[in-house]
């Protein structure tokens, strides 16, 4: 298994398992009328890193992520987070541990509290104004934003505003779909700090998709590279520089034509 | 009204047939249609009612009710082709609007269990309800297309699918019901409702015949509700699978 191979999930000597699999894929297809999206996916995302995941448009990553959080259900094969078939999972809670934040940022009608407040309001309780705020100062928004309609601001608010809604979820498990590609640079650096902060303090499992090749290498520990619906390299980093796949230095060549 | 007189109520077609031809908005055959139509199952139905009032007899009360149900649900299925198992939702919610109704109207002795009461508020209220249902479904169908990201979002958030859907349910159902109630608003100002003007034209009391049509107007507002409310409450589940994953539309109209 290609993904296996290059990560060093086991520690020889102490024979022990340095990384448990926060999500696993065994075997995983996808299809829609016939047309494969997802093609005998096996391999880990390990807990408590950072695993990017790139590959050209129309690779099976957004199918893949929204597997992850219960969105989708695959055609065959099994997924498993934290140890448990998923299928297995009531849809809610696997949808809360495993939270996504979708590509677009999509708002509801109202505020930026209405948006905010969303996950709560869904379990039935209340989100005080004062974690609003203190939610918001995380992801690098000013309290003034708390009444603004959410329909009025930009990409890049919309998106901080997106992913300060599925942390007040407290998903052990984030799953960020392309989530800085409306941002500039400097949101861009926060949006990365606050990314970083939260996976080591509340050592939170990242799955990031993302297009930028430099922002897979400063945020990713682990990397897998999709290409026509298949994994095609998987493993540290590393795997993005020094991987022996033509495919794969093709596409990071920028060569996809 | 004599036969000549009759004939001469053909005016009235004519004049948008003229219309239509002079201004070259293709609707002569549409138009010709809908009146020989209209005139043949009118014609029909007179006849038919005319054989059911005088039999008194409560099985072709229950048959004309039937067909009434069933014209009802052949018109308005087409519109809610994307949903799953329509024909059956729109079965359920007439015939329940009728059964209640009726329970109401004739367990309060509101009006006589009489075919010519019976049968003619079910042609009022099956014929409204079937509107109502078509201008619902039009718009759900709609809605759900329009804010599928928001109901992901909603999904995705650990919400369940009867929170993914609420708001253009309820966006639905206030859009099927407005037109009942504007219409109501105005009912005696600026129009005079078909029913009773041909009460009123056929000799009644203006104020018996008003009393009628309070009877009606309070119906209808029941029939808006309850249709798209039940309407809505069956159509929704069937756009999910049982993992709580919102479908394609070509998914859930199979």
């Amino acid at each position: 298994m290609k993904s296996l191979e290059k990560v060093k999930w086991m520690d020889s000597e102490q024979n022990k398992l340095l990384y448990e699999p926060a999500i696993h894929f065994h075997n995983v297809s996808f299809e829609v009328r016939d047309t494969k999206i997802l093609d005998a996916i096996t391999g880990s995302f390990p807990t408590n890193q950072i695993t990017v995941l790139v590959g050209p448009s129309g690779a099976g990553k957004t199918t893949l992520l929204k597997m992850c959080n219960g969105l989708l259900s695959p055609t065959t094969g099994e997924i498993t987070v934290q140890g448990q078939a998923i299928h297995e999972m009531s849809p809610i809670d696997l949808r809360r541990k495993a939270g996504m934040v979708l590509q677009n940022s999509p708002m509801i009608t109202g505020s930026v509290y209405d948006n905010l407040a969303l996950p709560l309001r869904l379990q039935g309780k209340k989100l005080s104004k004062e974690k609003a705020l203190d939610i918001l100062d995380q992801v690098g928004l000013e309290g003034e934003y708390l009444e603004r309609d959410s329909q009025y601001l930009s990409g890049g608010q919309q998106q901080k505003v997106s992913i300060a809604r599925t942390l007040l979820n407290q998903s052990k498990i984030l799953l960020m779909d392309e989530i800085t590609s409306a941002l500039d640079p400097s949101s861009l650096n926060e949006v990365e700090d606050l990314i970083r902060t939260l996976h080591e303090k509340h050592a939170i499992t990242v799955i990031w998709i993302t297009h930028n090749l430099e922002q897979a290498r400063r945020m990713g520990q682990y990397a897998w590279i999709m290409v026509d619906g298949k994994l095609v390299d998987a493993g540290e980093i590393s795997v993005l520089d020094d991987s022996d796949i033509p495919s794969v230095n093709r596409f990071l060549k920028g060569d996809f034509s | 009204m004599s036969t000549t007189a009759l004939f001469l109520t053909l005016i009235f077609v004519l004049i948008p047939l003229v219309l239509s031809k002079t201004l070259g908005l293709q609707l002569e055959k549409d138009t010709i249609i809908a009146t020989i139509r209209s005139t043949v199952q009118l014609v029909a139905v007179g006849f038919v009612l005319k054989f059911v009032f005088d039999s008194e007899s409560y099985l072709f009360i229950f048959l004309m009710v039937v067909l009434m149900i069933g014209a009802a649900v052949q018109n308005a299925r087409k519109k809610g082709e994307g949903i799953k198992g329509i024909t059956w939702k729109l079965i359920v919610t007439f015939v329940l609007l009728e059964v209640l109704t009726q329970s109401i109207l004739l367990g309060f002795k509101i009006v006589p269990a009489t075919a010519q009461y019976i049968i003619s508020l079910t042609g009022m209220v099956i014929g409204n309800s079937m509107v109502l249902a078509i201008l619902f479904l039009n718009r759900f169908v709609a809605e759900v297309e329009a804010h599928r990201p928001e109901s992901e979002l909603i999904l995705s958030l650990g919400g369940t699918p009867k929170q993914a859907i609420h708001k253009q349910l309820i966006r639905s159902i206030q859009a099927s019901m407005i037109p009942t109630i504007e219409s109501q608003k105005t009912i005696g100002l600026v129009q005079l409702p078909g029913m009773m003007s041909g009460q009123i034209i056929a000799g009644a009391d203006p104020l018996e015949a008003v009393q009628f049509q309070i009877l009606v107007i309070f119906l209808l507002l029941t029939t808006a509700a309850l249709t798209s409310v039940c309407l809505g409450l069956l159509s929704y589940p069937t756009l999910f699978n049982e993992r709580m994953q919102m479908l394609q539309r070509q998914e859930h109209s199979k």
